[in-house]
């Protein structure tokens, strides 16, 4: 197997990779970060969407191959040390998550979401931009507070 | 009210592992050497096995074994059951086929597995899979409830004529049909309750591990209630004896009812790791999810209503086809029959209640529990019938409710349950105020005036949670008892483990419970933790489900903390040297009555612990209590949710536009979390009205088995909620406590459904209500009714 090296959360890495092993078992199998969620096979659940050298990429849609020589960053990356990032915070803040498998795509999400719209989400525009992240918990009512919250404190 | 007690909007004590990515989940453990297992799977509804041939599957690189139904046949390895026994009406009781783990004669469903492939990699397995040549007769089959039990529909179980299961019934027909025929106005309805997926995020997985030198096996599942999975798997399935499997729920992700279960999966992947001798890993992906979940609700209902002059409704008569699917799930037959016709009364007094219920096979996936589990049915049947008879009367809805709520407690209805707290009027008269509903009528022209059309909708629900007492459900053919367990563990420093039977799989059990623990003792919320779902851990408990964790599993705890506190006096009064009885423990300090001498929880916990101050002979070491506690009576959470709605003609689209709702739950733990339960069910509820219905063909070939086709509720299709609430104590339990987790999801559909025909002036839709729905229903009544309101 031909080996992939890229580096994720700031980190060089290298490891095993067949030629249809795909980003996100990459990350879940090979690196052993299993932040990062595998929710559908149709690329419609955003559980698995990570930072590819700056933008939101569903990891279950690209080969791990495909991201040779890339920086990557995953939910585990995201926090600087022990201080959680202001979107994780917000997210607990404002109760926007419930059994929690869907959180790191919808943080990824919306890390992604304030650097493309900015810091003043209005409703609408967050629940159009959540149009590929599923949540069966939450109803979204309060994943909607937690990223308006989350986008202020980015400020 | 403490900052982290009783009352509290804590922040929830488990959100740091999840927002951090270090959540444990089924799929995220590996053990060494562990190797993958696809299921082959059946491709036809309904087809003899011929024959299997694995030989050019078993020649593929990396694969460690190919088995068969067979195989599992051979190792003597048990069905799957159902496990709770329903009675026909003529006395017989429910025919119940065998479910064993792999099909070994026919496959009775698309995606019935009929036989693993276990390789040293996912992609090795799945290679091997494409090489199994298995020769189907394929049979004729039927999806369609409504057309199982007709002459000439083809048998799916010899065990069962006409692919009926039973003919259940419950109420007094006699005098229910001389009510219907004093009637002054009655209002019938064909139903269809559309059947659902649960869909939780988080597929099921399962990975199991076989320890040779202990014969020993355990099991890290996906599962709502670990202790009943080691139960059926051992007494049932004969896996293995109970004390040599250990069965692991670690973090899940969502339940919704379809992890209660005991799968074909789990069975085999245990079955599995013993004959080959290495951990087996299963994880579900989402096609394979659509395929193997048990599905929810689809049944086939016609109602009626009857009304006196005043519009009392004097009487409720319903029929139901229920859609069991290919095979009997593990709860399966309780959902339509006791968990359903129990609720037909609604909040209503109404004297005269009698329900029939068939439960049919079908080549379908297996149906059982999905949130609410009956309770979201019998809401839809009593709240359609309910408005449309004051639309058929020309009353108002609202009106017409007040005037048939249950206005004294305790109440006993015709079905079963005794109502015991409630004031249905003041949920509805608070939820009235906060949607506006007097500002309705002109918000309806302006809609009018932009070539809208918009809707109001009620649906004052009742629901029957905490399942419930074990005599009761063991009289109406439960297998288990209903009750819960927990044991609080004081360490010599203070701090508190609890050990819970009831499981967290979004829930928040380890924030509330904690809360309840720390306004008790009076020590910080940080120093308890939550210990649940192993059972190598934690003593036999029942798990989660019926919205019972709080009402049942929480005073289980409460019982225990008396417990802990009575043996915590006792120490205190040697350390302190007074009489026991004059020991006070108040804010986390036991003090004497009437003295200045007091000791602190941690030191009272040390103390149990060195023993220094009694001998053994006058009390025990150790500070650990258990309790089970068994409920006396169901709970019975009511509320009001209204729907507000404008509908586009030309497009038929719906937008929500307003959604209130008004929760009696009792006594409220945790405000931030109940709200949370309550958006969440709406979402599921809106979600069976307006975008989710699993569609099969004739041939039994599911049509939506994806994301791309199966329309889960996104972010941009719901609305922001207005939520409140009202309380009534729950009498039957010390907390007052009623629950909260399936409400959203009872009460929402008929809001939906409601406003709907409201917006239509017609009540010939059903769900789900889609774009192409409405379109085609405005199509047909051809209006586009301008300002009538």
């Amino acid at each position: 197997m031909p080996a992939v090296s890229m580096t994720v959360n700031g980190n060089p890495v290298k490891g095993d990779a067949d030629a249809r092993t795909l980003l996100v078992q990459y990350l879940r199998e090979t690196l052993r970060l299993t932040g990062t969620h595998v929710g559908c096979d149709t690329s419609q659940c955003g559980a698995c969407v990570v930072d590819v050298n700056g933008k939101a990429v569903k990891s279950c849609t690209m080969f791990a191959w495909q991201a040779e020589g890339a920086s990557v960053t995953t939910i585990e990356g995201l926090a600087n040390g022990a201080t959680l990032h202001p979107m994780q915070e917000a997210f607990r803040d404002n109760h926007g998550l419930q059994c929690g498998f869907c959180t790191p795509g919808m943080i990824m999400t919306a890390v992604d979401m304030v650097k493309r719209k900015g810091h003043d989400l209005d409703d609408k525009t967050i629940r159009e931009e959540l149009e590929g992240n599923i949540c069966r918990c939450t109803g979204y009512h309060n994943i909607v507070k937690a990223i308006a919250a989350g986008a202020k404190a980015m400020a | 009210m403490s900052a982290t007690g009783i009352g509290a909007a804590v922040r929830r004590k488990e959100d740091f592992r999840f927002i951090t990515g270090k959540g444990q989940y089924t799929d995220d453990i590996s053990r060494p050497g562990q190797t993958y297992i696809h299921f082959v799977r059946s491709p036809h509804a309904h087809a003899k096995i011929r024959k299997i041939d694995n030989a050019a599957a078993k020649a593929m690189p990396g694969v460690v074994a190919v088995l068969t139904g067979a195989d599992l046949a051979n190792d003597k390895i048990g069905n799957l059951i159902c496990g709770w026994a329903i009675t026909s009406k003529d006395g017989t009781p429910m025919k119940m086929s065998a479910h064993p783990a792999i099909a070994n004669v026919k496959a009775c469903h698309v995606g019935d597995a009929v036989a693993v492939v276990i390789a040293e990699t996912l992609g090795q397995a799945k290679d091997a899979g494409e090489k199994l040549v298995v020769d189907y007769e394929v049979l004729p089959a039927v999806a369609d409830p409504a057309k199982a039990q007709a002459a000439g529909a083809p048998l799916i179980h010899d065990v069962a004529p006409n692919n009926t299961i039973y003919q259940w019934h419950l109420g007094d027909q006699k005098a229910t049909d001389a009510a219907f025929k004093a009637a002054n106005h009655v209002t019938k309805l064909d139903i269809i309750n559309n059947r659902l997926v649960p869909n939780a995020i988080e597929p099921r997985a399962a990975l199991a591990d076989y320890d040779s030198g202990t014969d020993s096996l355990t099991l890290w599942n996906t599962s709502q209630n670990p202790h009943v999975a080691r139960l059926v798997i051992a007494a049932f399935v004969g896996m293995a004896p109970e004390h040599k499997l250990r069965v692991i729920a670690p973090d899940v992700g969502g339940g919704f009812g379809s992890k209660i279960f005991i799968y074909p999966e789990e069975v085999v992947c245990l079955w599995a790791a013993r004959k080959v001798n290495r951990p087996v890993k299963w994880n579900s992906d989402r096609s394979e999810a659509f395929l193997t979940d048990a599905h929810g609700r689809d049944h086939v209902t016609h109602a009626e209503m009857a009304f006196d002059a005043e519009g009392k409704i004097t009487a409720l008569r319903a029929k139901t086809i229920a859609n069991l699917g290919a095979y009997m799930s593990t709860f399966s037959s309780s959902v339509p029959t006791y968990l359903y016709a129990t609720l037909l009364s609604g909040q209503y007094g109404i004297a005269n209640i009698y329900c029939e219920v068939d439960a049919v096979y079908t080549n379908t996936v297996p149906v059982d529990a999905y949130r609410g589990a009956g309770r979201p049915e019998a809401t839809f049947v009593v709240e359609r019938l309910v408005e449309v008879g004051a639309r058929e009367m020309s009353m108002d809805p609202a009106d017409l409710r007040k005037k048939n709520f249950v206005k004294s407690f305790p109440h006993q209805t015709p079905v079963i349950m005794a109502y015991d707290a409630g004031d249905y009027a003041a949920s509805l008269k608070k939820a009235q105020e906060i949607a506006d509903v007097k500002g309705f009528g002109k918000r309806k022209r302006d809609s009018a005036r932009n070539g809208k059309l918009r809707g109001l909708g009620y649906s004052t629900y009742i629901e029957a949670c905490g399942i419930a007492p074990s005599q009761a459900v063991g009289s109406l053919g439960a297998g288990v008892g209903l009750w819960e367990s927990a044991e609080v563990r004081v360490n010599p420093t203070g701090s508190v483990e609890v050990l819970t039977g009831s499981h967290s799989h979004g829930q928040g059990h380890e924030t509330t419970f904690a809360q309840l623990v720390a306004g008790r003792l009076g020590i910080p919320i940080e120093n308890i933790s939550i210990v649940h779902g192993d059972t190598d851990k934690v003593q036999f408990g029942m798990g989660t489900y019926g919205s019972r964790s709080g009402a049942v599993g929480m005073t289980a705890i409460v019982k225990a903390l008396d417990k802990v506190e009575a043996k915590a006096k006792k120490v205190a009064a040697f350390m302190l040297e007074a009489a026991e009885g004059d020991i006070e423990f108040k804010d986390g300090k036991f003090t004497v009555a009437g003295t200045d001498k007091a000791a602190a929880w941690g030191d009272v916990a040390l103390n149990a612990y060195i023993a220094h101050k009694f001998t053994g002979a006058e009390l025990e070491p150790g500070l650990k209590e258990g309790a089970f506690y068994d409920p006396t009576n169901f709970t019975f959470p009511a509320g009001c949710h209204i729907c507000e709605l404008e509908i586009d003609p030309e497009t038929g689209n719906t937008e929500i536009m307003g959604w209130t709702a008004v929760d009696d739950f009792g006594v409220i733990i945790n405000p931030m979390i109940v709200e949370g339960q309550v958006h969440g069910g709406i979402a599921q509820g809106v979600g069976q009205a307006l975008f989710e219905g699993t569609v099969y063909d004739k041939d039994g070939q599911l049509v939506n088995g994806s994301y791309m086709d199966y329309a889960m509720p996104r972010a941009d299709y719901l609305p922001s909620f207005k939520i409140d609430t009202t309380e009534t104590r729950c009498p039957s339990n010390p907390l007052g406590i009623k629950g909260c987790g399936e409400a959203g999801a009872i009460a929402a559909p008929a809001a939906v459904m409601n406003a709907i025909t409201d917006a239509l002036g017609t009540e010939d839709i059903a769900m789900p209500a889609t774009p192409a729905a409405v379109w085609r229903t405005l199509q047909k009544v051809n209006t586009s009714r301008p300002a009538a309101a």
